[in-house]
């Protein structure tokens, strides 16, 4: 019975995250993150070496 | 060569693919960019072909219009719900570059040979890596943010001894220009990466340990995640062996959800009892799942 109530707890976390990174993922792209990322991405990132 | 090292070499190689970078000392700027590794991968390293979950992140975080990045930790979550730390025992880079710089031989104490002293030095410092996930990452890209609106990515302009070595290394050797603007926080970081560097060398997985944001929030991951190592405890004789072999110095006889196992399967590999096992099966019907108390 302790066993059977741990197994129903591990799925119904696993599925709520699921449920989280598929909606905000989703939310992100909605809002324009991704060209955010892009953007600072495909540029030197002058702080990540060391410049400023 | 074991499986894990050719997924590592792969990985690694797959991450930092655009080789025209090296040579020309410059960066992939492809729309295949919007995407992020699992792992720690400087996307200004002129191989990275994807880019960094932290340093999208803090890039969100610090961008003018947002405060938050649902895409970045959607992403994160999505990686540790899959793998937990596996990500850094098998995908990320960073952590193949520390296992080489293990394998330099000196100041190699085996950790039993450090004494207690020790032990519980790591077992606080290890903390370390939370706060610079909470304070560097998450917040100072907020809390920074001047009259643009604009934030700096702190962790990796302060920090990130990875973006110094990875991206910084070959870019400063291959644009003199660039070398002209170095300054104070170049000299910081130089000092942050080559103090990893020995650390890496004296302990493995130095950064992992004490200092990666990103294995910090994977390590949230590590009891739920569908990748598990589980344990079977009627056949294990609790002889101790996981826990001498592991270099992350964690016991799995006492449960394998441990935030900082990296999933490396040392102590799979040398049970004498076949007590460990490890995989992506979903075991949650069972009486080993991870959320289950040993006894």
């Amino acid at each position: 019975m302790k066993h059977s109530t741990s197994a129903w707890r591990l799925k119904a976390i696993r599925l709520l995250l699921f449920a989280v990174s598929v909606i905000f993922i989703l939310a992100g792209w909605h809002r324009g993150e991704i060209r955010t990322v892009l953007i600072k991405a495909t540029r030197i990132c002058l702080e990540c070496i060391g410049i400023g | 060569m074991a499986s894990r090292k050719i997924i590592q070499w792969l990985a690694a190689l797959g991450c930092n693919a655009y080789v025209p970078g090296f040579l020309k000392g410059r960066i992939y700027r492809g729309s295949f960019k919007s995407v992020c590794v699992p792992g720690l991968n400087c996307y200004s390293c002129p191989g990275a072909v994807a880019s960094c979950p932290l340093g999208a992140l803090q890039a969100v975080i610090g961008a003018s219009r947002y405060s938050i990045s649902y895409y970045a930790i959607g992403l994160m979550v999505g990686f540790g719900l899959l793998f937990g730390r596996m990500v850094c025992g098998f995908l990320c880079p960073f952590g193949l570059v520390q296992e080489l710089l293990r394998k330099i031989p000196f100041f190699r104490a085996k950790p039993s040979a450090r004494g207690a002293g020790f032990a519980l030095f790591a077992k606080r410092a290890r903390l370390v890596k939370y706060v610079l996930l909470l304070v560097f990452v998450l917040a100072l890209p907020l809390l920074t943010k001047g009259e643009l609106g604009v934030g700096a990515p702190a962790f990796c302009k302060y920090i990130c001894p990875a973006g110094t070595i990875t991206a910084g290394g070959p870019l400063l050797a291959a644009n003199p220009p660039m070398r002209e603007a170095l300054g104070w926080l170049f000299a910081l970081k130089t000092l942050i990466a080559l103090a990893t560097v020995l650390g890496c060398v004296a302990v493995y997985r130095f950064f992992c340990k004490f200092l990666c944001p990103l294995g910090a929030f994977y390590g949230l991951f590590n009891k739920i995640a569908l990748y598990q190592i589980r344990i079977d405890h009627e056949k294990c004789s609790h002889c101790g062996t996981c826990a001498q072999v592991c270099q992350m110095g964690v016991d799995p006889s006492l449960g394998c959800g441990s935030a900082e196992c990296v999933r490396c399967k040392d102590c799979v590999k040398a049970c004498p009892a076949s007590a460990l096992s490890a995989g992506f099966r979903d075991e949650s019907h069972c009486k080993n799942s991870p959320l289950t108390k040993t006894p």
